[in-house]
């Protein structure tokens, strides 16, 4: 795979996509796009594109994997092979099946799951199109299918990067900065109960660096959670402003 | 104590509705002194209470509902029904068969076969079982005509309507049977394919717009404007 | 499966919330550390380690083969986990789950990111030959904290570990007598934390990990730098907890090194 010529950022702190430092990728996101899921949102970041869908609660089958009480949350991310630069293999590779597992055990926490004993939950998430971040923005988007599908939630779950690249700290890595920076911090939060779902990293960060790194990746979570709730209002305000105008 | 939203604004997972003293009332929680929202839904502020009207849910078995459903599967017992829920029913053979049940000589696909469509109404359900279903009472049984719809299933009382005017209405201006059950199915049959897909309409349109005002008589009009365009083209067609 | 019984769960509770655990431990504290190098003769480098009653042997294989395309002048690096049926009643057989294959991705990326191997050393012949170190974890008893005591494992082993002399002469590859030490040049230390009741305790134990919320695994370098983290299982941590943690596991790390340079 070619190397991209040139520096990642420039004298003036610019990034080769024109971004800030503090800024996020241009972010555009849906809600109910899949008729045949219970549950379904897509999400555009920069370059990523990514589904999420969710089918259940209903009957765990295998039965003898279903837990007496509660639902049983599965989770599979997988990317299609023409995501990404060189085809991938459509087989899951050990990259998605461990994304597969921080991805489940970072949108468990907000699912009543002891609501529906003996049930199983499935959330797919497929990346269409990848350029870094994509487990970030699976979750954000997992997270939007589940509340689309009617499962209760305590709070919605939203997922940013942040990391080091040339020196400087910055949000929402695409894959050109994750592959050649120092550090990359994805973090997965739910906001009101001050909880960090999913945190990983790989790079090399002082504590200081990292403490700023994680304050930075939840103001990046912030924004995107003000999108999540947007996506999922504007679903049912378009009605209204229909109806006024006709009138 | 303060609340934070405006009566029946939309509200989404996660919100905080009011914070103090209230009790967590549908499709909320309580943590910490402070009243989340579960569900996407419009907000409701009742004395003490607040709850959520969630715009998207799904069916989750109550005993003592009206469900429609399809057999999916027979056992020794009786036969295993999909409500459209997180749970099957179970609809046991004794409750059909008079007299004792003889595994051996009793054929219940004769009687309900995987594929048919049922109307029943769940008699006891918890959380270690699934549903138990029966058909015993009147107007439950096998549907035997009718296009079957799906709609989100807290829309259904929507449906029909305070006192069931909505429902009349439909039932009214396109002749249509209808049967609705709790589970979000719905049964409509009507004595042509177009009768039949005008009701389909209405209902769907009460599904999608649920959450505003005025929709009665939006319907009303709605089926009004329909029937007349049925008898201009019919009039056209003589 | 064994499940944990209720009334032991309350009791690991409750004592967590006054600071205690069932062992008597502090919350700050690792169990008994073994540590035997060495052990596989035929492997080229090997450690076993007993964090408690946990037992993990890592074989370390060192061959010759193609360089990845974008680094052609970098050997390669591999890490593998083995949670084999016989270290638990939780373990069945087959292709690693994904518990197996997290488990090596930790270990791996404590190593890689803290660059412990010097990859560019390993180059025979660039964009043809170059070395690979295979690293394959095997798990021998399972009581808790298998990322800690793999990892321990791994870098011991690494420490520990003897290849032959390759040179390339005429265009083939030839070993010449003696053996010389893997280019190691960081110590990275695996540092896992479990949230029981609200409180971190350090390195737990099986019973711990059936009653944790959540986990957390902070692996430093040998200059205090974190270069790898993984938050675990299905609960969650405050940001305050998260960055009391990396601050506990800095100084831990230091003590846990010590070990492997003694070994």
């Amino acid at each position: 795979m070619p190397k991209t010529e040139g520096k990642l950022l420039n004298k003036d702190g610019v990034r080769i996509d024109g971004r800030k430092p503090t800024e996020l990728r241009p972010t555009r996101i849906e809600v109910g796009v899949l008729s045949n899921a219970d549950g379904s949102a897509y999400i555009e970041q920069g370059k990523n594109k990514i589904l999420a869908a969710v089918y259940g609660p209903h009957e765990a089958h295998p039965k003898h994997l279903a837990l007496p009480d509660r639902s049983l949350l599965r989770c599979r991310y997988h990317m299609a092979p023409f995501s990404v630069d060189e085809r991938k293999s459509p087989a899951p590779s050990r990259r998605d099946i461990e994304l597969s597992k921080v991805i489940r055990e970072a949108l468990e926490p907000s699912i009543f799951l002891e609501y529906y004993p003996r049930t199983s939950i499935d959330l797919f998430i497929e990346v269409l199109q990848a350029h870094g971040g994509t487990r970030c923005a699976g979750v954000t988007v997992a997270s939007l299918a589940l509340a689309d599908g009617g499962i209760p939630l305590r709070d919605l779950t939203v997922a940013c990067a942040a990391g080091k690249v040339e020196g400087q700290l910055v949000l929402d890595l695409n894959d050109d900065e994750d592959k050649m920076g120092e550090a990359d911090v994805p973090l997965a939060y739910m906001p009101n109960l001050d909880a960090v779902t999913l945190l990983q990293m790989d790079g090399q960060l002082t504590i200081e660096e990292f403490e700023k790194a994680i304050n930075l990746a939840l103001e990046g979570c912030k924004q995107l959670y003000q999108l999540q709730k947007e996506a999922l209002r504007t679903k049912y305000v378009t009605v209204k402003e229909e109806e006024v105008e006709e009138e | 104590m303060p609340t934070f939203y405006e009566k029946r604004q939309v509200v989404t997972p996660g919100d905080m509705l009011a914070e103090g003293d209230y009790v967590p009332g549908e499709n909320t929680f309580r943590e910490n002194g402070k009243l989340y929202a579960t569900r996407v839904g419009l907000v409701e502020y009742e004395e003490r209470k607040v709850s959520v009207v969630a715009l998207k849910a799904f069916y989750v078995p109550k005993v003592g509902d009206t469900v429609i459903g399809k057999i999916t599967d027979i056992t020794l017992g009786g036969w295993i029904i999909d409500v459209n829920a997180p749970y099957a029913g179970l609809l046991r053979a004794s409750d059909v068969i008079e007299r004792s049940y003889r595994p051996q000589k009793d054929d219940l696909s004769s009687i309900f076969d995987v594929g048919d469509l049922v109307i029943a109404k769940i008699i006891a359900y918890d959380r270690t079982r699934d549903p138990l279903l029966t058909v015993r009472e009147p107007g439950l049984g096998k549907i035997t005509r009718g296009q079957i719809i799906k709609i989100t299933p807290t829309k259904i009382p929507r449906i029909i309507g305070r006192k069931g005017s909505m429902i009349s209405i439909i039932k009214r201006e396109t002749g249509c049977h209808i049967l609705l059950g709790q589970n979000g199915l719905v049964m409509i049959s009507g004595k042509n394919a177009k009768d039949t897909q005008l009701a389909v309409m209405a209902i769907r349109k009460i599904e999608s717009e649920s959450h505003t005002s005025g929709l009665t008589d939006r319907v009303t009009e709605m089926l009004k404007k329909m029937k007349e365009k049925e008898g201009e083209i019919k009039n056209a067609q003589d | 499966m064994s499940m944990i019984v209720r009334v032991k769960q309350k009791q690991i509770a409750e004592l967590m919330s006054t600071g205690r655990r069932l062992d008597g431990r502090d919350l700050n504290e690792y169990r008994q550390i073994g540590m035997e190098m060495g052990f596989v003769e035929k492997a080229e480098g090997s450690a076993r380690v007993l964090l408690g009653k946990t037992e993990v042997l890592v074989g370390i294989k060192i061959e010759v083969g193609e360089p990845f395309p974008d680094t052609p002048s970098e050997g390669v690096l591999t890490v593998s986990a083995e949670l084999v049926p016989l270290a638990s009643p939780l373990f069945e057989p087959g292709p690693p789950n994904e518990n197996a294959i997290e488990l090596a991705r930790v270990v791996d990326r404590g190593v890689r990111e803290s660059k412990a191997i010097d990859l560019e050393k390993l180059c025979l012949e660039p964009g043809k030959r170059v070395l690979v170190v295979f690293i394959d974890v095997y798990v021998l008893n399972h009581d808790g904290n298998l990322i800690d005591a793999s990892a321990l494992a791994a870098l011991a082993a690494l420490v520990n570990a003897k290849m032959p002399k390759y040179e390339i002469e005429e265009g083939e590859i030839k070993v010449k007598p003696g053996y010389i030490p893997l280019p190691i040049r960081n110590h990275p230390i695996a540092v896992t934390f479990a949230k029981i009741n609200g409180k971190l305790a350090i390195d737990p134990s099986l019973e711990e990990e059936q009653v944790m919320d959540a986990r957390l695994t902070i692996t430093i370098e040998k200059d205090g730098k974190i270069c790898s983290i993984q938050k675990g299982e299905t609960g969650h941590f405050s940001m305050e907890q998260v960055l009391q943690a990396a601050k506990i596991a800095r100084e831990k790390a230091v003590d846990l090194r010590k070990l492997v340079a003694k070994a």
